[in-house]
């Protein structure tokens, strides 16, 4: 880390410095863009993935926090940028280094009203084209009158706009066409069987050929990073559980350890493997879950019945535990709501006993399949250094030969000691994305098997304060997602509710590389490559 | 659950005695039963699933709860062929034109069931910016089925509950025509054409 600061400070003598869990740079907004290539470029440094941007209103001022990661030395870096105008925020985009801060500055912007000069499509990302406000900002004006819930459609917009600097210093708004007067546009979404919930997709196609697609989300923004700002730490937590439905304890676990390192709390050896084997478990059900819906927009209808066997399966056993079939709300802070039941351990062990034979099936009815091959094989394929440039994370970014495993690269939790392999692929195609599943299934499987038969006995929850303030201060933490690196973001200014909770979640840059990977591709294919992307709109959202 | 409690709904005690009020005429009587003992037992939904509650609306498709049984299963993704919606998850302001327009889309008799906190009333997100509380503020809701996200087995209770209501309509009495064509004009004008 050390060398890294030196590094900044002899090119960027402005830039100071703060020391936290990851190197905190502050940087003025006009030398920023040169910082971020240098970032990227630099042979020492090469932070060549965006993990996220944290817009911020701090009520005198307005700005980000860009959390980066290198690939290849694997350190992080975060970078502070700020800017005073409240009227006219204005602060330098980085599109041109990372593809996704195209879509992570469209959420800054709609969230906060700063506008990114340079980038080429600034309209708003999930709330609707004549919202009244930006929702974050502390003095927003939450009232229905000032949003009131309308039956009339949405105005629609062929335009966008975009701030563009002068050469004089001056900046310049234009407005620019999404799609050409000459395009044919098929509407596809929200409401569509094949989408996986409400997605929207504008298509411009050239007879068959997708020419471009421009994704509308919002459909189910559900502001619940505004909410968990007026509610209390324990309070925020079930709101893990209704964002990716399937990943609800991987979720958990990461706000859990978010706020259990900010208020220094240790949890007990039982509730980190609890966690873990819970962790797995989701995995698996997410996994089997990914593979019905997606034979099923494939056409193949009888495998969602297959792994719906298994998947239930595993839902009895969650509820045993934690007494619900999906909203199990079962992370707490200092560990796990309750103890597992009686009959956790069998049931478990019956369960690892008949996934292998499933699994074996899934392969003999789908896998080699003629039909499948010839829509999966080639289908939609994303290069290692697209992923990384679109922070297409979890199994996606690894069939494309980023081992970007969160579990692997930062270990958390127990993980470090246990013994599993990161499936890597490198085909970076649909059929990839449903291989690298498939088998981290089996991995998944072989973590629980080292941890069943000896969960250590412990208390499963240490004791807490009953009103939980946490000093001042920010913290980043991430973990693995059923559907990649999930991150929580947590600022808060030392009372007993988070000053600012941002969400990272994994489904929006899979949503939002689908246009780069379907040009070219048939539209018939865009179901394909989108079921293998395997994002979740609710998780996208929020 | 006992039969007599699943029997035991106020509505419908109230909407049968509303129908019974005036008698009915023996030949359209009896051919209401018919039609309706057909209706209650092929009741088709449509496809509209925004968040988790979607999901236990796949299992309950799935061979474990097995909608088939009830005559359910004919899930359509098109409005024009459904004879209900199910409202599974959130719904938020930017979708409530969608909802309402999916709605318009369905073919009289038409009902909507409210699954789940959300749709019921807001659920967890009561104090969001952007969550509608209640769809009854969009559409008129036939069952509110509470439960976050409810049980395949509510599901089954709520849409039995449903099939219950179809029952004891008078098909003949204006079931089919809730809304005319005027009327609908009037809700919603198009341009250059009169009402």
């Amino acid at each position: 880390m050390a060398e890294i600061k030196d590094t900044i400070a002899r090119l960027f003598p402005e830039a100071t410095f703060e020391d936290g869990d990851t190197l905190l740079v502050n940087i003025p907004d006009k030398r920023w863009h040169d910082l971020a290539s240098t970032l990227r470029d630099n042979s020492e440094l090469k932070f060549d993935f965006l993990v996220t941007i944290v817009g911020m209103d701090w009520a005198d001022k307005l700005g980000c926090y860009y959390y980066l990661t290198s690939t290849e030395y694997n350190t992080h870096i975060s970078v502070k940028v700020t800017t005073e105008d409240k009227e006219h925020p204005m602060l330098h985009s980085v599109h041109d280094l990372w593809q996704i801060a195209g879509i992570f500055e469209r959420e800054v912007y709609d969230f906060f009203g700063i506008v990114f000069i340079g980038n080429p499509d600034m309209r708003r990302l999930f709330l609707d084209i004549d919202w009244k406000g930006f929702p974050l900002r502390k003095d927003f004006d939450e009232s229905e009158e000032n949003n009131p819930v309308s039956v009339e459609s949405e105005r629609q917009s062929d335009f966008t706009d975009t701030w563009v600097e002068l050469p004089d210093g001056e900046v310049e708004k234009r407005q620019v066409r999404v799609f050409q007067p000459e395009d044919f546009v098929v509407n596809i979404g929200p409401q569509h069987p094949a989408t996986h919930g409400v997605l929207r997709f504008r298509t411009a196609i050239d007879g068959e050929t997708i020419k471009k697609i421009d994704v509308y989300m919002g459909y189910i923004h559900r502001g619940i990073e505004k909410i968990c700002e007026k509610l209390t730490y324990p309070q925020t937590l079930h709101f893990m559980d209704r964002m990716d439905y399937f990943s609800g304890h991987p979720y958990h676990h990461c706000l859990c350890m978010t706020i259990e390192e900010a208020a220094g709390i240790e949890i007990s050896r039982r509730a980190q493997v609890i966690r873990v084997i819970m962790d797995e478990l989701s995995r698996i059900a997410s996994h089997c879950l990914f593979i019905g819906t997606f034979c099923m927009d494939l056409g193949a209808t009888t495998m969602l019945f297959y792994t719906l066997r298994v998947r239930e399966q595993i839902l009895d056993i969650m509820e045993k535990t934690c007494g619900a079939r999906m909203t199990f709300n079962y992370g707490a802070i200092g560990g796990v709501m309750q103890d597992l039941a009686p009959d956790f351990v069998q049931d478990v062990k019956a369960l690892l006993e008949v996934l292998p034979r499933n699994i074996k099936e899934y392969n003999k009815l789908f896998t080699g399949n003629v039909i499948t091959k010839n829509r999966m094989e080639g289908v939609g394929v994303l290069s290692k250094e697209d992923a990384i440039s679109w922070s297409v994370t979890g199994p996606s970014g690894r069939a494309s030969g980023w081992a970007c495993d969160v579990r692997k690269t930062d270990p958390y939790s127990i993980y470090g000691e246990l013994d599993f392999e990161q499936v890597v692929k490198t085909e970076g195609d649909s059929m990839a994305r449903f291989k690298v599943r498939m088998e981290e299934m089996e991995q998944s499987a072989r973590i629980i098997s080292q941890l069943i038969d000896n969960i250590p006995d412990g208390e499963y929850c240490v004791k807490v304060p009953k009103v939980l303030k946490l000093p001042a201060g920010h913290w980043f933490r991430t973990v693995e997602g059923c559907r990649g690196t999930f991150g929580v973001f947590l600022e808060s200014d030392g009372t007993t509710s988070p000053y600012r909770l941002k969400l990272v979640p994994p489904s929006l840059t899979a949503a939002a590389v689908v246009d780069h990977i379907t040009r070219g591709n048939k539209i018939a294919d865009l179901i394909t490559i989108g079921g293998s992307l395997d994002y979740i709109v609710p998780d996208m959202d929020r | 659950m006992p039969y007599d409690a699943w029997k035991d709904n106020e509505y419908i005690e109230k909407l049968v005695k509303e129908l019974q009020a005036n008698g009915t005429n023996v030949v359209v009587g009896s051919l209401d039963k018919l039609i309706n003992w057909g209706r209650s037992n092929s009741i088709w939904p449509l496809t509209f699933a925004t968040s988790c509650c979607g999901i236990e609306f796949v299992s309950l498709g799935a061979a474990r709860y097995d909608m088939a049984r009830f005559g359910w299963e004919v899930a359509r993704s098109s409005p024009r062929q459904a004879d209900f919606m199910m409202v599974a998850g959130t719904i938020v302001k930017r979708m409530a034109p969608v909802m309402r327009r999916l709605y318009d889309q369905l073919a009289e008799p038409k009902y909507v069931i409210a699954c789940g906190a959300c749709a019921v009333s807001g659920g967890p997100f009561k104090k969001s910016y952007h969550v509608v509380m209640g769809i009854d503020q969009i559409v008129p809701v036939d069952v509110f089925l509470p439960g976050c996200p409810p049980r395949p087995e509510a599901m089954i209770y709520a849409i039995m509950q449903l099939s219950r209501k179809m029952k004891v309509e008078k098909f003949f009495g204006g079931v089919n025509r809730k809304e005319n064509q005027k009327e609908f004009l009037k809700a919603h004008p198009i341009q250059d054409v009169e009402n």
